[in-house]
Order: structure tokens, then C-alpha cells, then sequence
């Protein structure tokens, strides 16, 4: 399972470091990269019903462990991540996304 | 009051179509019964066929359906009784759908009428014109934050 829409953070200390000045969106930092702000997928792609029927919209955001991806990394609004998580749970039950995979 | 629902259930994979058919006759007949229409019935993609994310009783396949139902709260009780003690059926879930609808629906015009009342106010038709500068740019750069290709793993 790929990372489809969500941002994906770079690993360790960088992307917590990067996070607490991601206001200001686009930023070079002094080890020479860049750090985008992250955008709520829903919010900017005017999702306003997230559907547990759209495999392809969820599975972007349930990386390989099946687990649901963090609103930190993701970037994902509060009250979008609500609808997400519910729309996950849902498509599981279904067997249309994993619970667990190894 | 009637009320939209969505039904979506899971046949096993080796169910022959009589099966099916008559799976889809029971949950007619008990919407007959109890004064709900059907709306929709689809089993052709992307649902019928389709790999399970996991295993479920040794089956890798399932046979999906989905039923656009409108009626009362008690014949969806009814229907889930059944699915819930009849053999053959791998999944079921009953969604009621047409609140998160009518959500949604609110907060599209909510969001057309602002954007038309900014673009007023900014001295704009209410409408955005074919092939208008600044604004289409402006959305294109709001997607491309989406897609960091130099942050994605190649």
C-alpha cells in the first residue's frame, strides 16, 4: 500500500523540528531542505463527505501496518480526521481495508 | 419517517449466481413488507468480485452488493436480524446515509455562497470566468502543496 495523497514526513527528529515552525509555511532551514506546510487533503480538496466506499481515497491515508496515519504527519484538520478515522473503521468491517497486515 | 440507508453485504466467493439473486429477493421482499423502497442495486464494479483485505474463513474473494434502501428504521432492523443469523454471508453493514448527504450538501452551497460573496465584494462577477488569471493560479499552488514530489520516497 502506497502513500497516495498525504504528506509524508521525513523520518525522525527532522519532521518534528520542522513541525513547530510549519506555520509559516515554505521554509529553508539552516540544514538545507525544504519543509512545506502541510494541508488538510479534505479541506483543499473540498471533501466535504468522506465515504468508506472510496478505497482509493482512504488507503492513502493507512500506510502498510494498516494502522490509521497521524494528523501530524498527514496534516489532516481535526474535524476531517473524525470523519476519516469513521469512514476507515467502516471500510474494514467490510474487509475493503485491513486491520492489521504484517 | 423514512430514512436513506445503505446496505452492503458479502457473499462468499463460490456463491452461485442463484444465490445472489435470491439474497437479493429476501432483502426485496422484506422491504416489500415493511413499506421501503429500493433505490439502487449494484453489484457490477466497483463492488461484485473483489479481494477481502484480509482472510475471512479461509476465503481470500468476496461477492459485494450494495442496496440504496429507503424505509424506516424497523425494516433495517428487520434485514439486519436476518443477515445476522443467515449462513453464506461473509459481511454486512447498514449505513444511514442521508444526514452525512444533506451535510455535505449544506456546506458545498455554504462554500459557493461565500466564495461568491467575496468575489462581490472584491468587485468580481459572482462567477469565476473561463480562463480568469490570478485566482485559478492561486488553486493550482494550493494543490501542488499537496504533492511534494521531492518529499515522496521514489
Amino acid at each position: 500500500m502506497a502513500f497516495g495523497g498525504p504528506k509524508k514526513s521525513g523520518p525522525g527528529g527532522r519532521g518534528k523540528a520542522a513541525d513547530k515552525d510549519g506555520k509559516d509555511g515554505a521554509k529553508r532551514r539552516g540544514g538545507g531542505f525544504f519543509r512545506r506546510r502541510k494541508v488538510c487533503k479534505f479541506c483543499a480538496d473540498k471533501i466535504d463527505d468522506i465515504n468508506y466506499k472510496d478505497v482509493k481515497l482512504l488507503s492513502g491515508f493507512v500506510p502498510e501496518r494498516g494502522k490509521v496515519l497521524p494528523r501530524r504527519i498527514s496534516g489532516t484538520c481535526a474535524k476531517h480526521q473524525r470523519g476519516l478515522r469513521v469512514a476507515i473503521v467502516r471500510a474494514r468491517q467490510l474487509a475493503l481495508l485491513p486491520y492489521a497486515a504484517d | 419517517m423514512n430514512r436513506t440507508y445503505e446496505l452492503i453485504y458479502v457473499l462468499k466467493p463460490d456463491a452461485p449466481e442463484s444465490e445472489v439473486a435470491d439474497m437479493h429477493k429476501q432483502v426485496a421482499e422484506i422491504v416489500e413488507r415493511l413499506g421501503g423502497t429500493i433505490d439502487k442495486t449494484e453489484n457490477g464494479m466497483p463492488w461484485g468480485r473483489r479481494k477481502l483485505a484480509y482472510e475471512i474463513g479461509h476465503h481470500k474473494e468476496g461477492f459485494y452488493v450494495l442496496e440504496v434502501i429507503t424505509g424506516s428504521g424497523e425494516l433495517m432492523k428487520e434485514i439486519d436480524r436476518r443477515f445476522k443469523v443467515s449462513e453464506g454471508l461473509l459481511r454486512h453493514l447498514i449505513v444511514r446515509v442521508d444526514e452525512s448527504t444533506i451535510k455535505a450538501e449544506r456546506m458545498r452551497s455554504k462554500r459557493t455562497e461565500e466564495s461568491r460573496r467575496r468575489r462581490v465584494a472584491r468587485g468580481l462577477p459572482p462567477d469565476r470566468q473561463p480562463g480568469e488569471g490570478p485566482q485559478g493560479e492561486n488553486e493550482d499552488d494550493s494543490g501542488d502543496l499537496m504533492f511534494d514530489g521531492a518529499d515522496m520516497e521514489a
